[in-house]
């Protein structure tokens, strides 16, 4: 069925050399040079760069509870957009995705969506309060298949329960993501605590806040003999200390999103609120060392940490705004810009860090498959040549919190193709793919 | 100047214009008849978010003698109160036609967030914004200093600046809008200023600050200095460990009556001692230190209004370089 088969002709395959793609029935069914059309829609790749389609570790989907600010749909419709074919649901949804019940409702939403592979994340604490371990294995077994356990936005710092929650998950082959932040040293903080803090007289939130909960998390995941994951890092201190962790063997992997490799503390001086965001923005040195730390693996992935806010979230005082920022629709863009143009990485360091290490933190068996016969088609085309700036007005997230509103950023996502079907052509929203209805037979 | 929302960005033109201005100002202060008609019909609004009464009734004071209409929008008892945001209450005065909004706000940089907006579009004066600024104080402040240092040096005060002015700022810098208005202002103004503090309740990066740092009082004294700011500390603050009791900190910190005889011990004859007040009167100064001669307490307080006035003026009546010859003539017409 020609519906079903589309051949990408000359595509550069992970910046390689151009090669044609034959997609059919959700595989790539061959590939090499000058492919036979047979009855296929032929896509004319010239120029553009085949990568395997993008997974994201860190996405705020909103729904359940916050639909004002997200939904599973317009969420997943910006994930497509912005070339992922997968995203990790964060946890602090209301109710909090804490049971296997909410999972698996966040799990149905995405398939009914059919842009991406929506994989919730779990609650490790109960109502992400921190108290009590939440039902991991419930949510393990559930239809979600849930492997990441997270209480993002609120740290496990309570010694203790890190621990169970790290040895707990071996039982499933899960992986806690943390959110490294030392609760008593950030209390009421606004931003990085540095020069800028000073003279803005905003609370500082100090980089040893989130280096301390690292340097200690890694040691409690070396004694357990357990897989850490840390979020979003932001400082050249953390970079060292994770660097030191797998020196020594320890499982840990470690996540950065693109603002925090592009955006400093400078920008607050405006006390423009789309600057909040949690962790902060940081110095131009942490900037550098999260750069060299991604380029040299010590960093294995770029997760967005999108999260959409209500504009009446951010038309506010600073203090009395929502911290996070958009990003689905701009990451290959900022990684572009910050990795590949400055020569720090090549497309295929690319393809590790947005799809390959992403699908094997999160167990995702049949996303970030490299690009070869046989394999499942979640495939994306980017145009590197491409210059765009940003609007957030034309994103497909509901979220407007972008911080770089009005930049210019390289690069653009001109289709994307999940499990063979294009839900992105033309830089535009296709079609959603359609799960095949369940056989009663 | 269309804002005032920082001294960090004030230059000494412009912050000598303000002085020179409040020079005239004041002068008015001291009439019979302390109006000026040179705001009539101008509406100026203090939104305050946060109580401070000796603020507002000061910039009151001052917009009344400018003859502008002044409506006070106190946020406790209001719409803001009801969860009213920033931005609604901004569009409301915008749509009452004020032409200044005269800002306290708890959040540092709302003033900011006013000016840079299109929320509205009236002049905006920060009348104190969390711990970031105070700049009509340290211009009250440097007024003060000012006449005093002009005075010493047998000049004019008009036109002048604070070159080779010692200043010592002692207290919770950390948590002080007034002190970081007045390390910048200082600096521009030519003045050496050295902040002293327990290393708890300065910030992180202070260093980067134009000034010297000090954590003994003792010492900053017997360097010589002439004027000492004093800033209020919350006695509060020790419930968060920033000291370990008010006792230890008004022996290290404090200006005592130990403190203020050593002035005198040192001969240092025309040092001042500066407060912005409201005081803690035996915590960080001592009652015979705010009641001596050497004390600007109430001057500070005077200055403010003629300080505000100018502030007023400039913004309001748009880019004058002639300002003070204007404010000369219309004093002429209401004589």
């Amino acid at each position: 069925m020609a519906e079903n088969t589309y051949l990408i002709r000359g595509a550069a395959i992970l910046g390689g050399e151009a090669e044609d793609l034959l997609i059919r029935d959700g595989v790539i069914e061959a590939r090499g040079k000058d492919l036979s059309t047979d009855g296929a829609t032929v896509i004319d790749a010239k120029g553009l760069i085949a990568l395997p389609g993008m997974v994201d570790v860190h996405t705020h989907l909103r729904e359940p509870g916050r639909e004002d600010a997200e939904t599973v749909e317009t969420g997943t419709r910006a994930a497509a957009l912005g070339g992922f074919t997968a995203v990790h649901a964060m946890a602090n949804s209301n109710p909090v995705a804490d049971t296997a019940g909410v999972v698996e409702q966040v799990h149905s939403l995405g398939r009914a969506s059919g842009w991406v592979d929506v994989r919730p994340v779990g609650a490790v604490t109960v109502g992400l309060a921190g108290e009590q371990l939440a039902e991991l294995g419930a949510m393990a077994d559930s239809r979600a298949q849930v492997r990441m356990f997270s209480d993002d936005g609120i740290c496990v710092h309570d010694p203790v329960l890190m621990r169970r929650a790290l040895e707990y998950v071996k039982a499933f082959d899960g992986v806690v993501a943390q959110h490294a932040q030392e609760p008593r040293l950030t209390a009421g903080a606004q931003m990085n605590e540095g020069t800028v803090s000073a003279v803005l007289g905003l609370t500082g939130w100090p980089a040893v806040a989130e280096e301390s909960i690292i340097a200690r998390d890694v040691l409690l995941a070396q004694h357990v003999g357990s897989r850490l994951h840390v979020c979003h890092v932001s400082t050249a201190g953390s970079v060292e200390i994770v660097r030191w962790a797998k020196a020594r063997g320890i499982n840990v992997t470690a996540e950065v999103t693109p603002h925090h490799l592009l955006l400093t503390d400078e920008l607050v001086r405006s006390y423009d609120p789309v600057y909040k965001v949690n962790p902060p923005l940081r110095t131009d040195d942490d900037v550098q060392a999260l750069r060299e730390g991604l380029a040299d693996g010590t960093i294995d992935v770029v997760g967005t940490d999108h999260a959409p806010h209500p504009s009446e979230h951010k038309e506010c005082e600073w203090a009395q705004a929502a911290m996070g920022m958009t990003g689905l629709e701009t990451a290959l863009s900022v990684v572009q810009e910050t990795m590949i143009e400055t020569g720090l990485m090549t497309w295929a360091d690319f393809a590790r860090v947005t799809s390959f290490t992403p699908a094997v933190i999160g167990r995702l068996a049949d996303q970030g498959r490299p690009l070869e016969v046989g394999e499942p088609a979640n495939v994306i085309l980017v145009d590197p040549a491409a210059r765009w700036t940003v609007d957030p007005h034309k994103m497909a997230t509901m979220g407007r919190n972008s911080p770089f509103k009005g930049k210019e950023l390289p690069g653009s996502v001109v289709a994307t193709f999940f499990k063979g079907h294009p839900t992105v052509l033309d830089g535009r929203l296709n079609t959603p793919y359609r799960y095949p209805a369940v056989s009663s037979n | 100047m269309k804002h005032l929302l920082s001294t960090e960005n004030l230059s000494a033109f412009d912050a000598i214009r303000v002085l020179d201005t409040a020079e005239e100002m004041s002068a008015v202060g001291e009439r019979e008849v302390k109006k000026l008609p040179a705001l009539r019909g101008r509406t100026v609004v203090n939104l305050f978010f946060e109580d401070s009464t000796r603020t507002r009734i000061s910039f009151e004071a001052a917009a009344k003698r400018l003859s502008a209409d002044v409506i006070n929008f106190a946020a406790k008892g209001s719409s803001v109160s009801k969860g009213e945001s920033l931005k609604d209450t901004a569009q409301t005065l915008a749509a009452m036609g004020a032409d200044a909004v005269v800002i306290r706000h708890w959040a540092s940089g709302a003033p900011h967030r006013l000016a840079a907006t299109d929320w509205i579009d009236a002049a905006v004066i920060n009348a104190g914004d969390g711990t970031h600024e105070h700049p009509t104080q340290a211009l009250l402040d440097a007024f003060t200093m000012r006449r005093h240092w002009s005075k010493v040096n047998g000049i004019e005060s008009t036109g002048a600046d604070l070159k080779g002015m010692r200043v010592a700022i002692a207290g919770d810098v950390l948590h002080s809008r007034v002190a970081r208005s007045n390390v910048w202002l200082l600096k521009t103004l030519g003045a050496e200023v050295t902040l002293v503090a327990p290393p708890t309740l300065l910030p992180i990066g202070v260093e980067h600050w134009p000034c010297e740092v000090s954590y003994d009082l003792d010492r900053t004294l017997e360097a010589g200095i002439d004027a000492m700011m004093m800033l209020r500390v919350q006695g509060e603050r020790m419930n968060a460990s920033f000291f370990p009791s008010t006792r230890e900190y008004s022996r290290r910190w404090g200006f005592d009556d130990a403190r203020l005889r050593t002035l005198d011990e040192l001969g240092m004859k025309d040092t001042i001692i500066m407060h912005p007040g409201p005081m803690n009167r035996g915590l960080e100064i001592s009652s015979a230190a705010a009641d001596s001669p050497r004390s600007t307490v109430l001057a500070q307080v005077r200055n403010g209004v003629s300080v505000r006035m100018a502030a007023l003026y400039l913004l309001l009546s748009g880019d004058s370089r002639e300002a003070a010859s204007n404010i000369s003539q219309s004093s002429k017409e209401t004589n």
